[in-house]
């Protein structure tokens, strides 16, 4: 029969849906109790609706993509809005033509070669289909152009293929101008072309076209959709369906664990590998590209990541901004370190020699203050402090005055999941016995942990910049504006972190004249001290540094403020002007 | 057309001038600070005799006196320029620009800033002094000695490698005399505050030199001064003005406190400012380490890269006051070689 060129897309279409059917279900499955029961909750809510509206806005149209990167974002969106209309419209056209919806799934796919005869609405249809086909193809050109020569979507680097990625993709090129032809030549013989179909046709016409050509077209059309349906699951294009579901469950409130589990594979499954993370990836100021986040992410695919890619990484978590399906790539890589690290061996036994007691004050202490290791080690940070919070009166119980616990966040950067328990348990049960209300911290490594991993139940935590602000508003101390210029680096883990980028400014303005940097806020760059890259060698963190050193002494400040211990000790070896944390810049602009 | 041109009045600088005069060439020095003597003026006693730096400082103020050296105190040079002809322009802070056949960059180090290393509270807490500011109080010692914080110390500790091998602090080399001094140091500080226990904590002792390792062994058997070998990780300072030092005993394998009342930091020796200059304007090769290159390591530490740009002393790297004499008496000759060629 001639109709049997409908079968490898036919078979290609069960395969798929067998093979997504299987691996979605285990995936749902295996995601623990509760994040099922979220599902059940959550499904008859406004959730469901918003996660629809997302998976329009960012898998159909992909709107990050296109505002990070216009040229990028018209591509993506081309195949995928452009595809989706046209399955969309192909029903309609469908139904005008045969009064219902319930088709072979095959008729709106191969509709021009099934119908060559008027129905109400054909010369509106077809030429909309045309008009879509060119859409589609337009975004394909695009698609040649990037393999070619990624530098016209100004990336500086796509990723790497395997043969499954290849096969699904020569597929996908493949798929729109066969289909073009197809249409084309059927248009040439039965004359049921739009505009572009026919101006194709037009030529086909010319080199006197046969049915049996038109047969091969069609065969070559529905193997090139076959192809591309048996290789999706295999390849990257398993993105396309896994982003959506990603979409419902993230709506749904499911959070990554530390523990690798079904709901990081859906997230690692979700990447598009649009490449965007690697151009805003800092190591390549040092030449380092390998690690950055879509290949950690395609290695756990393949499972072959090594652990020099996996700890080469500063997580400073700016691929995490940019990222426009919104995957947790710093907490995936964290649970891949947790995966791939020995337990290290400690019974922490110098816990049990620390003193039992949480100090106190006498009376009700409004603050408790632990100043973390990094803080010890810069002194002049933790004397600002103290010299503030006396000055304010403040009530307080410094907990680590003498003696104290490691906060647990470089561990848990390391991997290290276990052991950093160990320590939150210790710090955690002092905290709760000290009985004030607020947690005060001068680092953002530790505000980060305490803040992630610490349920602390009802004390808020507060780094010193939001703090000291407070302590400003409430008159309790007052600060004088000098003539200095400042300029303010953001850190990682407090602004990107924790979500702390307005307080600091605030209060530098205070002090003196805040100037911006070119890139801060939410793409403010690592200093290059971060602790959560364990492999990467002094030279090449300095030559990190000096680049961001670079873009924040622009405008020539007197300052360099900051608001985290790590980060002022990685700069003041690299500069000749003043280095100075918040604390200091506060304590002595003091009245 | 002056023959030498020797940037720096230091002891290099003045032992390349001394001996070039006496070989029959015209030289001139030109020193950035008001006295000649560079960092020996703020030296008090000298490894490994514990012989009064002034004696030092003093012959070399005599020999420079005898042969009337010309030097341009208080003159720094802004630019090394190379002319076609192979001679050199040689421009300053006042107006004077110099035409030399040859030029000797004897400027020396500077030592590391410690405020770098903020975990030891240099410039924090007020009984942290760097090993300089420790020789300049020993110098002007006047009586009793106190601590910053006017108290006979009991307890004093010498930490070695401030600002040397640490590549956290930008520098990655060993700058080799600080071992011995701390050891000089420690032995004098017994000498004088007999009742006092004193600790180095070190990474490793270099005593390489004639005598060093002879006045190791001396201060732990004669002297009972401790060794504890690990670094220092932070300094806190209690009410008192004493300090406390979480230190790790490597040998013991374990972590331990010290307190003291007095913390010496032995900090390293630093390319000075004036290297990177000279590397902008003439081109002049720098080893990683910022310090300057030597053409050859072996037989031709005194020359550089550029052809009639010659180093003396510490400009090429950490030395002792011997081997920078050594060395400023070695360019003097490797100079005298180069003027008769051409």
């Amino acid at each position: 029969m001639e109709n049997y060129f409908i079968l490898p897309f036919t078979l290609g279409m069960i395969t798929l849906f067998v093979i997504l059917f299987i691996k979605y279900g285990l995936w749902i499955a295996r995601l623990s109790h509760i994040d099922k029961l979220r599902i059940i909750q959550c499904i008859f809510t406004r959730r469901t609706w918003d996660a629809i509206v997302e998976s329009v806005m960012e898998g159909l149209l992909h709107r990050s993509i296109f505002k990070r990167n216009p040229l990028l974002g018209y591509m993506h969106m081309s195949l995928a809005f452009g595809w989706f209309l046209l399955i969309v419209v192909g029903h309609i056209e469908g139904f005008l033509c045969y009064g219902t919806f319930a088709n072979a799934p095959w008729i709106p796919i191969f509709f021009q070669y099934f119908v060559h005869y008027q129905f109400p609405g054909e010369r509106i249809m077809t030429n909309l289909m045309d008009f879509l086909l060119l859409f589609i193809l337009s975004g394909v050109l695009l698609a040649y152009f990037k393999r070619l020569n990624s530098k016209i979507f100004g990336i500086k680097k796509t990723t790497k293929l395997k043969p499954f990625d290849k096969m699904a993709m020569i597929a996908l090129w493949f798929i729109f101008p066969l289909r073009l032809f197809a249409e084309s030549a059927t248009a040439a013989l039965y004359g049921n072309g739009g505009f572009l179909t026919n101006s194709v046709a037009n030529l086909f016409i010319l080199i006197h076209v046969t049915p049996t050509m038109e047969s091969i077209l069609w065969w070559a059309y529905s193997i090139s959709l076959g192809l591309f349906f048996v290789g999706m699951p295999f390849s990257r294009y398993m993105h396309i369906l896994t982003e959506v579901l990603f979409i419902f469950l993230r709506h749904y409130g499911i959070k990554l664990k530390k523990q690798f589990n079904s709901y990081s594979r859906i997230q690692v499954y979700s990447c598009s590998r649009c490449g965007v993370c690697i151009d805003v990836c800092q190591m390549h100021v040092a030449n380092i590209s390998n690690n950055q986040s879509v290949y950690i992410l395609k290695n756990i695919r393949d499972q072959n990541l090594t652990d020099r890619k996996l700890y080469n990484c500063l997580l400073c978590g700016r691929c995490e901004q940019v990222c426009p399906v919104k995957i947790n790539l710093n907490d995936l890589r964290i649970s891949q370190r947790i995966r791939a690290t020995k337990e290290y061996n400690s019974d922490y036994a110098f816990l049990q020699s620390l003193p039992n007691e949480t100090p106190t004050t006498g009376k009700q202490p409004e603050v408790i203050y632990f100043a973390g290791c990094m803080t010890h080690m810069t002194p002049g940070i933790k004397k600002s402090i103290v010299k503030v919070l006396d000055k304010a009166n403040v009530n307080y119980i410094f907990m680590d005055k003498e003696k104290g616990a490691c906060c647990g966040r470089p561990l848990m950067l390391a991997g290290q999941y276990e052991a950093a328990k160990k320590l939150i348990d210790f710090n955690r049960k002092k905290i709760l016995e000290s009985g004030a209300p607020v947690l005060l911290v001068s680092c953002p490594i530790c505000y980060k942990v305490f803040r992630d991993d610490y349920e602390l139940g009802q004390i808020t935590i507060k780094h010193h910049s939001e703090y000291f602000l407070e302590l400003v508003e409430q008159g309790r101390i007052s600060l004088k504006k000098s003539n200095s210029s400042i300029v303010y680096h953001d850190p990682c883990e407090l602004g990107r972190g924790c979500n702390v980028y307005e307080q600091p400014r605030e209060l530098l303005k205070k002090t003196g004249t805040l100037l911006s940097a070119k890139q801060e806020k939410v793409m403010s760059l690592c200093c290059s001290g971060s602790l959560g890259d364990l492999s990467l060698s002094m030279p090449d963190r300095n030559v990190i540094k000096a680049e961001t050193l670079k873009v924040l002494l622009q405008k020539n400040p007197d300052v360099l403020a900051t608001a985290c211990p790590l980060c002022k000790k990685t700069f003041v070896k690299g500069v000749n002007i003043q280095v100075k944390d918040i604390a200091e810049i506060v304590a002595n602009a003091m009245e | 057309m002056i023959d030498v041109l020797i940037i720096g009045g230091g002891i290099a600088g003045i032992e390349t001038a001394c001996s070039l005069q006496d070989l029959g060439y015209e030289t001139v020095i030109v020193e950035k600070e008001r006295t000649i003597g560079g960092h020996l003026n703020n030296w008090d006693t000298l490894f490994p005799t514990h012989r009064p730096a002034s004696e030092v400082l003093e012959y070399y103020t005599e020999e420079t006196r005898k042969r009337a050296l010309t030097i341009y105190l208080n003159t720094y040079v802004t630019s090394i320029i190379k002319l076609d002809d192979g001679t050199f322009e040689v421009n300053t802070s006042r107006d004077v620009i110099f035409h030399s056949k040859t030029v000797v960059i004897a400027s020396g180090y500077s030592l590391f800033n410690a405020e770098r290393k903020e975990e030891y509270g240099y410039k924090i807490y007020d009984n942290v002094l760097t090993s300089a500011d420790l020789e300049k109080k020993l110098k002007t010692l006047n009586g009793e000695f106190k601590t910053p914080t006017d108290k006979v110390p009991e307890k004093i500790a010498f930490i070695h490698c401030v600002g040397s091998r640490d590549e956290k602090s930008g520098n990655h080399y060993c700058s080799k005399l600080c071992c011995v001094t701390a050891v000089k140091q420690a032995i004098h500080m017994k000498q004088i505050c007999p009742q006092a226990d004193i600790f180095c904590c070190y990474m490793d002792l270099r005593m390489y030199g004639p005598g060093f390792e002879e006045m190791y062994r001396e201060a732990q058997e004669k002297y009972h001064i401790q060794f504890i070998r690990g670094r220092l990780s932070e300094v806190g300072e209690n009410a008192d003005g004493t300090l406390q030092l979480k230190v790790e005993d490597t040998l013991a394998a374990r972590p331990s406190k010290i307190k003291v009342d007095m913390l010496v930091l032995m900090v390293g020796m630093e390319s000075p400012q004036s290297t990177a200059l000279f590397k902008e304007t003439c081109g002049l090769q720098c080893a990683p380490n910022r310090f300057i290159q030597p053409n050859d390591h072996h037989i031709g530490s005194n020359k550089t890269n550029i052809d009639g740009l010659f180093t003396a002393g510490t400009s090429i790297g950490p030395m002792s006051i011997f081997d920078t004499i050594n060395h400023a008496k070695a360019s003097a000759i490797t100079i005298k070689n180069y003027l008769s060629r051409n």
